[in-house]
C-alpha cells in the first residue's frame, strides 16, 4: 500500500493586536529598555518596584515614579537544582525576592549562582543587562552575587 | 435571611494521572452520588449550577464548557461557571439562593492536571508583565514564603515535617486520598531538598479529579427529607497580586474572612485548611486562631491530594461529611486561590 500523502500546512500562534502596557508599567518597561530601574511611591511613602498603578492599601492612583538603584539585597530565596525548560536558566539557580538600593519593596527575580551554598537571605546582588534590551521584563537577565 | 443546608457531598479519589479519561467522565459519577444522596434525579431537580475549573488546565479558551455535558443540555438549566476552586461556586450559589433567585443548587468542581506542567502552568496567571515572562513557577514563590517563616524563627523545618506527617497518618482514613502512610517527621526531615528550603514533602501531589455538592434553603432539606448540615458564615479576602507588598508570613485575608464568617462565635471542632504547602497550614492555623480542641485536616488535607479547582469545595464537603457522621458539631472550611495564599475563602458548617 502506496504511503498517503501527508498535508501539511505551518501554523505560527498569532495575536492581530498590540497591547498599550499604559503610563506605570509601560514607564518602567521603556526605562528597562534604557537599562535603568525605576519604582513609584505609594500612599504611604514606600518606594515599590516594578510600579504599580494604584496603591493596594488605598487605591489611589500613583505617579510619582523614583530612580532606584541596580544593586540590592536578597528579603528571601529559593534553589532550584533541577531547573525546569521554561525557566530562564538551564545552570542551577535561585529565585529571590530582591530589595533594590532606593526601593522598599521586594520584587521578584532570578540570581545566578554557582551553589545553593554561596546564596544566603542578605547577600547583595546586581542586576545583569541582556545583550539586547527591548522593553520587556527579562531585559534584566537575572541578577548576580557581589 | 434564609439558613443555608449542605445536603449531598462527593468526591473522586485524587490520582495521579486518570490517563484518557476526560473532563466529563471525571465529572460524572460524582453528580451521580450528589443526586443519589440527595433523592433527585438530574440536573433539572435543582434551580441553579455553578462550576470551577481552570481553562489553563485543559490549556483552551471556554474548556469548561465540556464539563456541561456532564450535566446535559436539554431542557435548558440556570448555570454559571467561575474561573476559580469551586468553593467560589459554591458562594456564587449561596448569593444565588439569598437573592431569591433559587431554593437549590449543585456545584462541581473538576481538574485534570495531569497532562501540563502545573507549576509552570500556574505560573502564567501570574502578573502578565512582570512575573508571567519569567515563568516563576508557584512552588519556588511557596519555598520563599517559607524561607521568610524559617528565617524569621516563626516556624522550624521540624514544624513543617510534622504536617506532613500527621497529613499522611490522618489520610490513612481517607479512601480518596492519593497519598497516604505511616510516615514520621523524621522520615520526612531525612528527605533531601527539592525546591529549597521545601522538601518534595511539603508540596502537594498533582491530582486529577473531581467533586460535587448539593446546597439549598433549609425548608427545602427538610421537604427531601435528608440529613444536612447549616451554613452559618461565608466570606472571602484577597490581598494585592504584588507578593512583594504582602506580609507573607500571615494571613491577613484570612484572618478577616474568619471574622466576617462569625468563626469566633462557637467552638471549633473540625477544620479543613486548604494548605498546599506544609508551611501554609501553619500559617492558616494561626490566622484562625485554632487551638489543640480543634481536629485539623483529619482528611489529610491537599497535601494527600490536590484537586485543582475541587480541593476548596472538598474541604467544604469533608467538615459537611463529619457533622453528618456525628463527630463534630460545628467546623471550618478553608479554600484558596493564587500564589502564597493570596485570595481566601472561609466557610463555618454547623450540625442542624
Amino acid at each position: 500500500m502506496s504511503q498517503p500523502e501527508i498535508l501539511n500546512q505551518a501554523f505560527e500562534l498569532g495575536y492581530t493586536y498590540t497591547r498599550s502596557t499604559g503610563p506605570v508599567v509601560g514607564r518602567f518597561l521603556t526605562e528597562l529598555r534604557d537599562r535603568n530601574i525605576v519604582g513609584i511611591k505609594a500612599s504611604d511613602g514606600r518606594v515599590v518596584v516594578p510600579p504599580m498603578e494604584y496603591d493596594p492599601d488605598t487605591a489611589e492612583e500613583l505617579s510619582e515614579f523614583v530612580s532606584v538603584g541596580q544593586e540590592g539585597e536578597i528579603v528571601s530565596w529559593a534553589w532550584i537544582k533541577e531547573p525546569r525548560e521554561a525557566h530562564p536558566s538551564e545552570q542551577p539557580f535561585a529565585w529571590a525576592m530582591i530589595k533594590l538600593d532606593g526601593a522598599d519593596v521586594p520584587m521578584i527575580h532570578w540570581v545566578r549562582a554557582d551553589g545553593e551554598s554561596e546564596v544566603s537571605t542578605g547577600a547583595r546582588v546586581r542586576a545583569v543587562w541582556a545583550d539586547e534590551t527591548i522593553g520587556f521584563m527579562t531585559d534584566i537577565n537575572g541578577f548576580e552575587l557581589v | 435571611m434564609k439558613d443555608i443546608a449542605i445536603v449531598a457531598y462527593n468526591q473522586s479519589k485524587a490520582v495521579s494521572d486518570v490517563g484518557p479519561c476526560n473532563e466529563v467522565e471525571l465529572i460524572m459519577p460524582v453528580l451521580a452520588e450528589v443526586f443519589s444522596q440527595a433523592g433527585i434525579n438530574n440536573a433539572q431537580d435543582v434551580d441553579f449550577v455553578c462550576s470551577g475549573s481552570c481553562d489553563y488546565l485543559q490549556g483552551a479558551a471556554f474548556a469548561f464548557v465540556a464539563g456541561v455535558d456532564a450535566l446535559g443540555a436539554v431542557p435548558p438549566i440556570k448555570e454559571s461557571h467561575v474561573e476559580m476552586d469551586a468553593a467560589w461556586a459554591l458562594y456564587e450559589s449561596m448569593l444565588k439562593i439569598r437573592m431569591g433567585h433559587a431554593d437549590s443548587a449543585l456545584i462541581y468542581g473538576f481538574g485534570k492536571s495531569s497532562p501540563g506542567e502545573l507549576p509552570i502552568v500556574l505560573s502564567q496567571q501570574l502578573d502578565p508583565y512582570y512575573l508571567a515572562p519569567l515563568w516563576v513557577d508557584t512552588i519556588a514563590l511557596a519555598a520563599m514564603q517559607a524561607r521568610m517563616l524559617l528565617d524569621q524563627g516563626k516556624i522550624s523545618e521540624r514544624d513543617m515535617a510534622e504536617v506532613v506527617s500527621r497529613s499522611r497518618r490522618n489520610a490513612r482514613n481517607n479512601p480518596n486520598a492519593q497519598l497516604a502512610g505511616d510516615v514520621s517527621p523524621e522520615d520526612v526531615l531525612a528527605q533531601p531538598s527539592y525546591v529549597s528550603p521545601l522538601r518534595k514533602a511539603d508540596c502537594p501531589p498533582v491530582s486529577d479529579g473531581a467533586s460535587a455538592m448539593i446546597i439549598c434553603t433549609v425548608e427545602k432539606a427538610k421537604s427531601w427529607g435528608v440529613p444536612y448540615a447549616v451554613i452559618s458564615g461565608i466570606d472571602h479576602r484577597i490581598e494585592s497580586h504584588n507578593m512583594g507588598m504582602r506580609d507573607l508570613t500571615d494571613s491577613v485575608s484570612t484572618r478577616l474572612a474568619a471574622e466576617g464568617a462569625g468563626l469566633g462565635d462557637g467552638p471549633v471542632d473540625v477544620a479543613e485548611l486548604y494548605a498546599p504547602f506544609s508551611h501554609q497550614e501553619i500559617v492558616l492555623t494561626r490566622a484562625l486562631g485554632l487551638g489543640k480542641e480543634t481536629n485539623i485536616n483529619p482528611s489529610g488535607g491537599v497535601l494527600a491530594g490536590n484537586l485543582m479547582m475541587a480541593s476548596g469545595l472538598s474541604r467544604i464537603g469533608e467538615v459537611f461529611n463529619r457533622i453528618i457522621a456525628g463527630d463534630a458539631g460545628r467546623g471550618v472550611a478553608h479554600a484558596t486561590s493564587g500564589p502564597c495564599l493570596q485570595h481566601n475563602l472561609v466557610t463555618v458548617v454547623e450540625k442542624a
